[in-house]
């Protein structure tokens, strides 16, 4: 139960399509007690106006179909019910949502593009996107934020029987973004999902990827990278909710923090339910502390509700640059700021690794640079 | 033609005084053992002179061809051509050895080594040290066992070509056939005769491989004794107790 009064699976439980169903937070509430409201530009207590201008633009190999669709879609709000305030407050203010759709036993050659680009901070913008993977198919889908925006969206996976969809999120926003969304994945029997969360730009960055199962032999891994500098706020908040059998779920998140005001929330929610006999999983948050005036709140939250469980884990950290690491490269005459840049990047690097894109991981790995030369 | 000159060292760990004043020359185309007791300051002499955090100078110099080494940041002594073999060397995750070697090398030799010939030189290094070519991509250090790890010592011992190099019980936990490939590795680096080896050790068993010139006694923090190879056939046979005796 962590540091929790009450269990996880009722700290979830609420959810609703309704705003009125959530109150406006305050900041006392648990789920709100990292996250700095007045940062949040209104998005979370109805001031924020819908005037912002955040374009996206989704870029589909063949044999993909994407659509815009009006609220009244069926396909909306299936696999995923708004769990918070701003959640909800997405839900209900979009206009059209995005939804794609890759055919049964599809094999993409190519990834799906989605673009989420911001013009600027003067009033709200709402999306929602649903990506449906049909059965035995396979697919990646790479959605990147950028520019300025105050933005709040909901994105459903919905991945099928047997398919597997690779997700790389980009969070590379300009300094002064809002940005809160929820991104969840919907996994049917023995479908395989991927997600990569690399958030690096933005005033404010609160993402919430959940995972749920609808059938047994369901895997899913979820990593995540940031870098946190001054004064930033990057928040992820991570569920796993194992409903059924013979499930494996693996979160790895890393950081590195940096600067006056720099602050990193991660929270690593996993709930093995009654049901989820077999249940095999791992989470894993680290966050590296490069300088005085950066802080870390890790909360890892494990909770077990059935007695055959396969495998279940957490473990968190944060911490210093390790002098002795230091020391060892700087004595073979590698000089200090390269020293801490080869350490950094190895301690990020082991994650990034693990993109299979080549493109996207060369980014990533570039972007991650520009951060550590700063 | 090199010359490491320790003059009066003085170290302490926080308020503990650990070397009380150590005098110690070491010019290239020598070899130099230091052997003693645990506890006698051996590893502290070695971590002092590479920088390491850990410890205070109190007091004393430390010349390589008359640049004081302790007026240097840890990076700039490894340049200036001060090596350290460590007994404990850290693992670095996520930084292969690959990457780890050649950022080295450019470092110390202060350019880029082209890429043909350092993949030359590291497969002939890692050849002549029984290296796995894989252990090129793994992580520094990262799962090693105790002798790979004194090997990838020596080999950037090989590779860096130091001008004085101090070797911390670089044989501790090696079995015969591992300390005979490390030690062949220290006597190649030796050949040149251009270069200088202080040897800390415990054991008399490496020096059997790597003939020293001269064997210096440590206790309590400073050389007490010191002679030729004949000294360490004495330690050989009566052991330390003499020393840690006298020092109590």
């Amino acid at each position: 139960m962590g540091l929790n009064e009450k269990p996880l699976s009722t700290l979830h439980e609420k959810a609703s399509y309704d705003l009125d169903d959530f109150e406006v937070p305050t900041g006392r509430e648990e789920a709100w007690r990292f996250t700095p409201l007045a940062r949040l530009r209104g998005l979370h207590n109805g001031t924020a106006e819908v005037t912002g201008q955040v374009l996206t633009q989704a870029y589909t190999p063949a044999g993909v179909s994407s659509e815009w669709v009006g609220r009244d879609d069926a396909r909306i709000g299936r696999a995923y019910v708004p769990a918070d305030r701003i959640s909800a407050q997405a839900y209900n203010a979009f206009e059209k949502a995005l939804v794609v759709t890759v055919p049964k036993e599809a094999v993409l050659a190519e990834p799906i593009r989605v673009e989420v680009r911001g013009g600027g901070v003067d009033g709200a913008s709402y999306g929602h996107i649903v990506v449906v993977v049909e059965p035995l198919a396979e697919a990646i889908v790479v959605i990147e934020h950028q520019g300025s925006a105050v933005y709040a969206s909901n994105v459903e996976f919905v991945v099928g029987d047997g398919a597997t969809l690779r997700v790389v999120s980009l969070q590379d926003w300009q300094d002064d973004a809002v940005h809160v969304s929820h991104h969840h994945a919907q996994l049917a029997k023995d479908a395989t999902f991927r997600s990569f969360v690399v958030t690096l730009g933005g005033d404010l960055v609160r993402l919430s990827p959940s995972v749920s199962y609808t059938g047994p032999g369901g895997d899913a891994d979820l990593a995540g990278v940031y870098f946190v500098d001054a004064g930033q706020h990057l928040e992820h908040r991570l569920l796993v909710d194992h409903s059924r059998p013979d499930c494996r779920s693996n979160v790895d998140y890393r950081g590195a923090l940096q600067g006056e005001g720099a602050h990193a929330v991660w929270i690593g929610d996993v709930i093995i339910r009654v049901e989820a006999e077999g249940t095999d999983t791992y989470e894993l948050n680290r966050n590296l502390i490069l300088t005085d005036g950066a802080r870390a709140d890790s909360v890892p939250n494990l909770e077990i509700l059935t007695g055959e469980v396969a495998g279940a884990g957490h473990a968190s950290t944060s911490g210093r640059l390790d002098d002795e690491h230091i020391f060892y490269l700087q004595a073979r005459g590698i000089p200090f700021d390269e020293a801490r840049r080869l350490v950094i990047r190895g301690f990020l690097g082991q994650l990034i690794e693990k993109i299979q894109i080549d493109e996207i991981r060369d980014r990533v790995m570039s972007a991650v640079e520009a951060e550590l030369a700063r | 033609m090199s010359t490491l000159e320790i003059r009066d060292l003085q170290v302490a760990v926080g308020d503990k005084q650990i070397l009380n004043g150590v005098n110690l020359t070491v010019k290239s185309g020598e070899t130099h053992a230091i052997m003693g007791p645990n506890g006698s300051g051996k590893s502290t002499l070695a971590y002092a002179i590479a920088g390491h955090p850990k410890y205070t100078i109190t007091g004393g110099q430390v010349l390589l061809d008359g640049v004081d080494m302790l007026e240097l940041s840890v990076d700039e002594r490894a340049r200036a051509g001060l090596f350290l073999a460590m007994q404990y060397p850290v693992e670095v995750p996520g930084v292969s050895v690959s990457n780890f070697l050649r950022s080295a090398v450019t470092a110390v030799h202060g350019e880029a080594p082209k890429l043909r010939q350092f993949a030359k030189d590291l497969k002939a290094g890692m050849d002549a040290l029984h290296i796995d070519a894989a252990f090129a991509q793994r992580n520094l250090n990262e799962g090693f066992s105790g002798g790979e790890k004194k090997r990838h010592e020596i080999l950037q011992l090989e590779l860096l070509k130091p001008k004085i190099a101090i070797l911390d019980e670089t044989d501790s936990g090696l079995d015969v056939d591992a300390l005979r490939v490390v030690s062949e590795g220290v006597n190649r680096f030796r050949e040149t005769g251009e270069t200088g080896v202080l040897l800390i050790t415990h054991y008399t068993r490496i020096l059997r491989y790597v003939k020293p010139d001269f064997v210096h006694v440590f206790a309590a923090g400073k050389v007490v004794e010191e002679g030729g190879p004949e000294l360490a056939d004495k330690l050989e046979a009566e052991g330390y107790e003499q020393y840690t005796r006298a020092s109590a």
